[in-house]
């Protein structure tokens, strides 16, 4: 079976610094995908380069057989890749169902209609999809007054209208209450069994990682250093030295 | 000397700080310790009154820090190294330690240039060099060196071994000794836990904003389950 | 030979005021980051000053010794504007801070026309100066060669200031990094009014020096305003080295012009600005700007919902009684009517741009003055009928903004509002100087609609008609998807780019929309008054309608049209008084700190707050 993401010796350098230094796995469908590693090891530049915003310096990367290389990020979204952002993007002038009826305007290609009142248009479609992230009952607040928790599942639902068959997250959990990181991704798990989503994320919080995570890979300096199951990555000697902390600085002194 | 009490701090929505306590005796070099995210830097902002929405009681030689302009927090002799460095790039070495020039203090070292260019050799080389054609090891060494014009009483460190190579960090350790030697109270704040080991006398651990263990190394490492627990992978 | 070089000579000592002034504005720029609007009245300021002082100090010490204390006094007025009015802005939004500088125009020009009165003044000439040296057989006034060889030592000491000293050194860290400066112990505040206080002085240094040549008169904020941005913005924000280059440039390149082609000399500048942007687009010195968020300070904008059925029914009433005007009111009432009708369309075109799209047109008047003039060339030139006209005004507005557009939103923030800026002043000094076509300065005159709608009362039917049809076109199209878009496109770039929609395009034809319905607004100008002059497309123009949606209230539907009547309305009864502009001036500065959500907002909040509107987040 193909894989539905396909990532290929991919690099990028900024200048001398090699941010991603030949970068290569694959994201199965339904899979929930693990990215993890200390700052500056090329997390974020790496999926800079996934949702198009970010050139590599070389390598490709496929969505279900075709090669995404030299798409922007429009266009990897129309392909069907969904994304979360670590600082949450929403549109704070607007209520929590109109953000996601924005996607799906968007999602049909009725942007420039001017006839029309938008808060009409997929309305129910929105709602649906507000009613699987548990924020129904929230449709008609004013989102800028929403709670941190509550705009991330927002901006889950909102990268769900596109009906993505990848969602890359990044750091989801990130300023979240340790309990609401457990129910947040716990929802995340949720979708991908039942959509048959597949989902890449970024993570610091190893409680959530270790907890839904189907496989972790780490990054380090730009490199991929270790790839497999949650079990593997936390006896992996290597992944302890560079995420428990530095301790090839002072292995020896 | 330093002392948090109900110390709360909000990033837009999302709360980073929450009532945040715990204190710093004079003289030592303490290690915030914590995961990514768990608000260290946060901490060290909060001091420093650089972050709008913080409330509570920061103490600092007998006066409430919160609500003072930074400026003013800096007068009174708490000298700050953030961790991106901030470094003015533009600027040669030379320049960078002149902003950072403050008059003598009551207490504390008076920091000449000379003095810190033998703390910091590298430094000395590149004075006239802008800080942009600097490594990342100079430019923290440049940081701290910065900093310490201004006389301070109090150090706050955060992340000094972030992202530099490893015989730069074994530099800052020797000079993290010999700042303790010289009298200076340090807060620092990391993710290393062999680089706290290295320098510090007392730690405290925090996660998701709030103090969760404080003590002596040596009582730190009669409980492995707390270092595991906030700590470890 | 000799010519040319007696013209690059005249243009330096141009250059010497311009350079000063621009430093000031570029230096106040690059520390505090506001774009001081007020700039061109410290010049003025300095003028004056130095005049008054010129009078009482005798002999060339004290013609000198004027023009640095004009210098100082200017410094020091401009501490005060800094304090009271600046201070409390440091944190709000660009276009507060914007508007605020407006008010100090407004101010400034009031109080010097109470103390100076409204004649131009002659500078006087320099002891030991008067008098033409032959260079070549060429004459060259010798105050001219004084200011070319005085300029590079201010130039140089400016330099010395901000390369060698304390204070230079602390300006440099600041202009990188206000915060980290202010952890390291040293008080931002009083750092901030030093800048504020070295670049006014230097403004009011340029004004004073200028005066053996150009003497002082009310008009010089506005006329030197437009060419120390031109300077600034292709010198590049904030770099000195930058700003002198430019203001040679501009000058030596302003000579020329006179010389070779006296129709084209401001438009020249502007085309040479152009250019150097397309080049290198922020300036031949600058660096890239992190642009600034617009308007989204304190308390975020509201969900929008389309009106319900009360306000419909009131709003209905509302043009009920406007429809019956003609029968109850004078004929100058129907005039003044007809004239706010025209101004509110103007407002909410721009309001639409700014209140829905989040960006700030400094040049809004191209399009309300590209209109007219289209209108009237039609009509002049092509016989072209009034009915046909009015369709076609908005199309060539419409089409201007097109192109303005393509060009001005590739930058964004302060870059993107100098360059609309700049591209108004363009098509004003087209018409300006293109006199053989557009009349220049005396306008173009016998416009007058058809004759179904001569009479005053069918003409204010037919405006009735047009500009409310016109506002509630850009209202709807505030609540369609498109309007959603562009308030996505202003909320979160990175989300709607992320979500497929394509913020630049969207920007792009929303300012084409804004640009054509602020276009109908002016062909039914030109029809209103069968007049069209070049003032229709000036700066102040500009200033008008962007002073009018922030007082009517940015961040609320209904801002651009309550500020439109209020402003309209209010003008006509406050310009009887001699010195209204100050009156406005200072009630802008106070809304701008007391009531930053302008009319709409304010009345909004007072509503909720005494229970009369119901406020949708106030949940039991």
């Amino acid at each position: 079976m193909t894989p539905v993401l396909d990532v290929r010796n991919l690099s990028r350098a900024f200048g001398a610094i090699q941010a991603v230094d030949n970068v290569s796995f694959t994201l199965a469908k339904g899979e929930l995908l693990a990215l993890i590693g200390p700052n500056g090891a090329g997390k974020s530049t790496c999926f800079n380069m996934l949702m198009g915003q970010l050139k590599p310096s070389s390598g490709a990367v496929f969505l279900n057989g075709a090669p995404l290389a030299g798409l922007g990020p429009r266009r990897i979204w129309r392909k069907g890749v969904g994304r979360t952002f670590q600082i949450t993007a929403t549109y704070p002038s607007m209520t929590v169902v109109e953000n996601v009826q924005m996607a799906l305007i968007s999602y049909h290609n009725r942007t420039y209609s001017v006839l029309p009142y938008a808060h009409r248009l997929y309305r129910d479609q929105a709602l649906n999809l507000l009613a699987l992230v548990g924020m129904a009952d929230q449709a008609d607040r004013h989102s800028a007054v929403l709670a941190y928790g509550d705009l991330k599942r927002l901006e889950l639902a909102t990268a769900l209208a596109g009906d993505p068959g990848v969602l890359l997250m990044d750091e989801p959990t990130a300023g979240m209450a340790p309990r609401e990181r457990i129910a947040l991704m716990q929802l995340t798990a949720d979708i991908v069994s039942e959509r048959g989503v597949s989902v890449l994320f970024t993570e610091h919080d190893m409680d959530v990682v270790f907890a839904h995570a189907h496989r972790i890979m780490v990054l380090n300096r730009g490199q991929l250093i270790a790839d497999g199951s949650v079990e593997t990555i936390r006896n992996d000697a290597r992944v302890q030295e560079v995420y428990l902390g530095g301790g090839t600085v002072f292995a020896d002194a | 000397m330093l002392d948090l009490s109900g110390v709360n701090a909000f990033y837009g929505k999302a709360q980073v700080l929450n009532d945040l306590s715990f204190s710093v005796a004079a003289g030592q070099v303490t290690a915030l310790l914590g995961r990514n995210g768990a608000g260290k830097t946060t901490t060290m902002k909060s001091i420093m009154q650089l972050v709008v929405a913080a409330q509570g009681q920061v103490q600092f030689a007998g006066q409430n820090l919160v609500g003072k302009p930074p400026h003013r927090v800096a007068k009174l002799g708490l000298g700050y190294v953030p961790e991106e460095r901030r470094i003015f790039t533009d600027l040669t070495v030379l320049e960078n330690l002149e902003v950072g020039r403050q008059p003598p203090r009551d207490g504390a070292v008076t920091w000449t240039q000379d003095m810190l260019f033998e703390l910091f050799p590298n430094l000395a080389e590149r004075r006239s060099n802008r800080g942009r054609e600097m490594s990342g090891g100079e430019q923290q060494m440049l940081t701290i060196a910065r900093t310490l014009m201004g006389n301070p009483r109090f150090l706050l460190l955060d992340e000094p071994s972030e992202g530099i190579a490893p015989v730069i960090v074994e530099q800052m350790v020797r000079v993290i000794k010999q700042l303790k030697t010289e009298g200076l109270t340090v807060l620092l704040s990391e993710q290393n836990l062999h680089f706290a080991q290295a320098v510090a006398d007392t730690v405290v651990i925090i996660e998701g904003g709030t103090e969760k263990y404080a003590g002596t190394l040596t009582d730190l490492a009669q409980h492995p389950e707390i270092r595991d627990a906030y700590l470890a992978v | 030979m000799a010519f040319f070089i007696a013209q690059i000579l005249t243009g330096l000592a141009n250059a010497s005021a311009l350079f000063m002034v621009a430093a000031g504005l570029s230096l106040i720029f690059g520390v505090t980051r506001i774009v001081n609007f007020a700039h061109g009245s410290f010049y003025m300021l300095g003028a004056y000053i130095g005049y008054s002082l010129m009078q009482i100090l005798p002999g060339a010490v004290g013609f000198w010794g004027a023009i640095l204390l004009a210098g100082v006094a200017v410094g020091l007025i401009g501490v005060i504007v800094e304090i009271c009015v600046l201070r409390p802005v440091y944190r709000a939004p660009e276009l507060f801070q914007l508007v605020a500088t407006f008010g100090v125009i407004l101010v400034i020009q009031d109080l010097t026309l109470m103390v100076w009165g409204p004649e131009d003044v002659l500078g006087p000439r320099a002891p030991g100066l008067r008098g033409v040296i032959r260079i070549m057989g060429e004459p060259v006034p010798k105050y001219d060669l004084a200011l070319i060889a005085i300029t590079p030592f201010v130039a140089l000491a400016l330099w010395y200031l901000i390369a060698r000293t304390r204070m230079g050194v602390l300006v440099r860290a600041a202009t990188q990094d206000r915060e980290m400066v202010g952890a390291l112990g040293v008080n931002q505040a009083w750092l901030f009014t030093g800048v504020f206080f070295l670049g006014t002085a230097l403004a009011g240094l340029g004004g004073a020096i200028q005066l053996p040549k150009g003497g002082a008169d009310l008009l010089m904020d506005f006329n030197i305003l437009t060419a120390i941005f031109v300077v600034v913005v292709i010198g590049g924000m904030g770099s000195l080295p930058g700003a002198y280059l430019a203001a040679v440039l501009i000058s030596v390149l302003n000579v020329f012009g006179v010389a070779y082609l006296p129709q084209s000399t401001l438009v020249l500048m502007f085309v040479v600005m152009v250019i150097v942007l397309m080049v290198r687009p922020y300036g031949l010195f600058g660096r890239e700007e992190v642009a600034g968020e617009h308007g989204q300070i304190g308390e975020p904008e509201r969900p929008i919902k389309p009106a319900g059925l009360t306000t419909r029914l009131v709003v209905l009433a509302g043009l009920a009684v406007l429809a019956f005007l003609p029968l109850f009111g004078s004929s100058f009432a129907q005039v003044l009517v007809t004239d706010i009708l025209i101004f509110c369309l103007f407002a909410a075109s721009l309001h639409f741009l700014l209140g829905m799209g989040g960006l700030v047109s400094f040049g809004h008047a191209a399009y309300f003055g590209g209109g007219a003039y289209a209108a009237a060339l039609l009509v002049t030139y092509a016989g072209t009928p009034m009915e046909l006209v009015l369709l076609l005004a908005p199309i060539a507005a419409g089409l201007a903004a097109v192109i303005i557009g393509w060009v001005c939103l590739r930058l964004t923030g302060v870059y993107f509002a100098m360059l609309t800026l700049a591209f108004a002043q363009l098509l004003w000094s087209l018409v300006f100087q293109w006199g053989e076509v557009t009349g220049g300065d005396d306008g173009m005159v016998d416009i007058w609609p058809s004759d179904w709608a001569s009479d005053t009362t069918a003409f204010f039917y037919l405006t009735l008609l047009l500009s409310v049809g016109g506002i509630l076109m850009l209202r709807h199209t505030a609540h369609s998807p498109f309007g959603y878009a562009l308030r996505a496109a202003r909320d979160s770039a990175r989300q709607a780019e992320a979500t497929g929609i394509d913020t630049k395009r969207i920007q792009w034809v929303a300012f084409a929309f804004a640009g054509a319905m602020a276009g109908l607004a002016g062909g039914l100008f030109v029809f209103s008054k069968g007049s069209v002059f070049p003032n229709e497309l000036e700066i102040a123009k500009s200033f008008d309608a962007l002073i009018v949606v922030f007082l009517g209230g940015v961040k609320t539907l209904a801002g651009g049209v309550v500020g439109g009547a209020a402003l309209k309305g209010a003008e006509d009864y406050i310009t009887r008084f001699e010195y209204w502009r100050l009156v406005l001036g200072i009630t802008i500065i106070l809304v701008v700190i007391m009531a930053p959500d302008g009319i709409v907002g304010s009345l909004r909040r007072a509503g909720e707050r005494i229970g009369l509107i119901r406020d949708p987040e106030a949940r039991s």
